[in-house]
């Protein structure tokens, strides 16, 4: 499986250990699903659709429609037995396609099938034979390689002898694959059963799943996929998205730790915080978090980063979830860092929002496509505890597990704050991602003899060493500066004022501690 | 039978080739005709093998279909017409909810 989640090639056919041929894949460009499906839908075979009314059973089928013949030169036939050409044409447009400049194209056919039960007489034996002429020519008209018929259980309300119907349709399931077409066949689900006229019966292939449901307030949609015959499949359900791009698929399940591992550094973009780390920052590919409590840094200490970062001529994305774009460039620019002349140069995006304004399964495939287009090679995520506001802790935790192996796939170097509550607590981390992280640094106020001072410490960097020490760091106008260990005599270390006292009466003493780098 | 007294029928039969139900849907329309509407029918055969366009413009799914195309409004009834009483209510030649 690639790294890719929109997949522009169709897969390969490769000759297994056993010599069979495995199961041709159509895919369908469609974000996610075909990393599920690894690869598509089954090659020249119906596959059932079905979900409750609204689940996007028609938007998801003509994606597949449009990708097809946008993105793998194969046209389709959309056969509507419900919506109107126009209708389609128009909730198509919300999606960003434009199905009449298509249709001009002849890259596809739409084709509104009208049985109104009130307005026909039955009269005696009848067939389907004019469904399969009119598909058959609207196939052959465009040589079209996809196929959708949504949804073909109206028949079983337009016609009244439901033993022809049911008949028709098996044969009409064995003639799709004779022509060779990947369909989607669309079904209503109905109480138990998945379809209301079991449609499932027909189609032994690959059956998938659509379901939106309300959690919290905000309506979440899933997709599982039921069946694949003869192809592996996560069984899981997915949480997927219809936004202005189309259908989205988000598998919660993790890419595989098959990422490789780089041995290039990326600066902190704080001088004295580099020297904390062995190797002058982090590895480039890193996840880096960053907690504390409030008003510790951590934004400042982001900003750094991607600072540096667009100095290197790096592009950088900026996801704020409590601040908006104009306040963050105001705030920076106050300890010296300018981030506008970088948005200008196009060299940093900053995305805000409010965590609350979309739902989790949102956030987390905004910031999926947004990576994709936007292609950076550093990401904040400033701060990944407002996430856990609209999902619960072991979701919050599978999707940025999720985000974290896509980001390292494509080497992105990605910082995360994360917002802890005060008290003795301060390593416990409200979601328990440590674990997920390379590296992990701990910012906070020391309290004593009346100051509150700041300090960071390194409590992690995997496959590096590091200092141990806690530091000692101001914000001046400047930025993030660490500030020079200055021990006592009894080798404790003086930080704020006492450090000024310590330092006026032994200047420079031990400015560079015996034990500043335990690696060296 | 006052209601299509002088009214002329023009219906077209739609049918996939040579099949028994086109065969038997054909013969009964013109029987039936004959019966009921001497001298003010018409009759087209649309072969939709032949002619596979016209079963989208059409909007025809289920065959043998006969479509009355006039008298308006148009009026479809599907079947091999066998069922005689049912076709001429569906085309309207026998007048509906009206006892004979």
């Amino acid at each position: 499986m690639t790294a890719t989640v929109r997949r522009r090639r169709p897969e390969p056919r490769k000759r297994s250990g056993n010599g069979r041929l495995p199961l041709a894949k159509a895919p369908t460009g469609i974000p996610g699903l075909d990393e599920i499906t690894n690869g598509g839908l089954p090659r020249g075979r119906p596959t059932l659709v079905c979900g409750g009314a609204g689940c996007g059973k028609t938007l998801l089928a003509m994606e597949f429609l449009v990708r097809g013949a946008l993105e793998y030169n194969e046209p389709g036939v959309f056969m509507s037995f419900e919506e109107t050409a126009e209708d389609l044409v128009e909730n198509a447009r919300s999606l960003g396609f434009d199905l009449q400049r298509l249709s001009a194209r002849r890259r596809l056919v739409l084709d509104h099938v009208h049985l109104e039960p009130s307005k026909v007489t039955e009269t005696g034996e009848y067939d389907l034979e004019g469904l399969f002429i009119r598909l058959g020519h609207a196939i052959d008209s465009i040589r079209a390689k996809r196929v959708v018929l949504d949804t073909i259980e109206v028949l079983f309300s337009g016609l009244s002898d439901r033993f022809v119907v049911r008949a028709e349709l098996a044969r009409l399931f064995r003639w799709l694959k004779t022509k060779r077409v990947t369909a989607i066949v669309t079904g209503e689900r109905a109480g138990d059963h998945l379809t209301r006229h079991g449609l499932e019966e027909y189609v032994s292939d690959c059956v998938i799943l659509l379901d939106q449901r309300v959690m919290e307030q905000s309506a979440t949609r899933r997709l599982r996929i039921l069946k694949y015959r003869g192809s592996s499949h996560g069984g899981n359900e997915m949480p997927f998205l219809i936004d202005d791009h189309g259908v989205s698929v988000l598998p919660i399940t993790s890419l595989g730790l098959a990422h490789q591992a780089s041995t290039a550094h990326v600066s902190t973009g704080v001088a004295g915080l580099d020297g904390m780390f062995a190797k002058k920052g982090y590895f480039r590919g890193n996840s880096v978090l960053a907690s504390g409590t409030a008003g510790t840094g951590k934004s400042s200490l982001a900003a750094h980063f991607v600072e540096a970062a667009c100095r290197r001529g790096e592009r950088c994305l900026y996801f704020a979830f409590e601040e908006s774009s104009s306040q963050i460039t105001r705030n920076m620019r106050s300890i010296g860092i300018d981030l506008e002349p970088w948005i200008r140069r196009n060299l940093l995006r900053v995305y805000a929002q409010r965590p609350t304004a979309l739902g989790l399964e949102a956030h987390l495939v905004a910031m999926h496509r947004l990576i994709e287009d936007f292609r950076p090679r550093v990401v904040v995520v400033d701060p990944v505890t407002n996430m856990i506001a609209v999902g619960s802790e072991t979701e919050v935790k599978a999707m940025l597990a999720r985000l974290i192996d896509f980001m390292k796939l494509r080497q992105i170097t990605a910082l995360f704050t994360s917002l802890t509550e005060g008290g003795d607590s301060a390593e416990q981390t409200d979601l328990g991602v440590s674990s997920l992280m390379d590296v992990w640094m701990l910012l906070g106020n020391q309290e004593a003899n009346g100051e509150r001072n700041r300090a960071i410490q390194i409590v992690k960097a995997r496959g590096m060493a590091h200092s141990n020490q806690v530091r000692e760091f101001v914000m001046t106008d400047r930025g993030f500066t660490l500030v020079d260990v200055s021990r006592r005599a009894d080798g404790s270390v003086a930080i704020g004022s006492a450090r000024g006292a310590q330092e006026k009466q032994a200047p420079a003493r031990d400015a560079k501690p015996r034990r500043k780098r335990r690696a060296e | 039978m006052k209601n299509g007294a002088r009214r002329t029928w023009r219906l077209r039969l739609y049918v996939a080739g040579q099949t028994p139900k086109s065969i038997t849907a054909l013969a009964n329309l013109k029987r039936l005709c004959e019966d009921h509407l001497a001298g003010r029918y018409r009759i087209e055969v649309v072969d939709l093998v032949k002619q596979p366009h016209l079963a989208r413009r059409d909007d025809i799914v289920v065959l043998p279909t006969l479509v009355r195309q006039l008298p308006r409004p148009i009026r479809k009834i599907i079947g091999d017409l066998s069922n005689v009483e049912r076709v001429l209510i569906g085309l309207d030649v026998i007048p509906r909810h009206d006892e004979q």
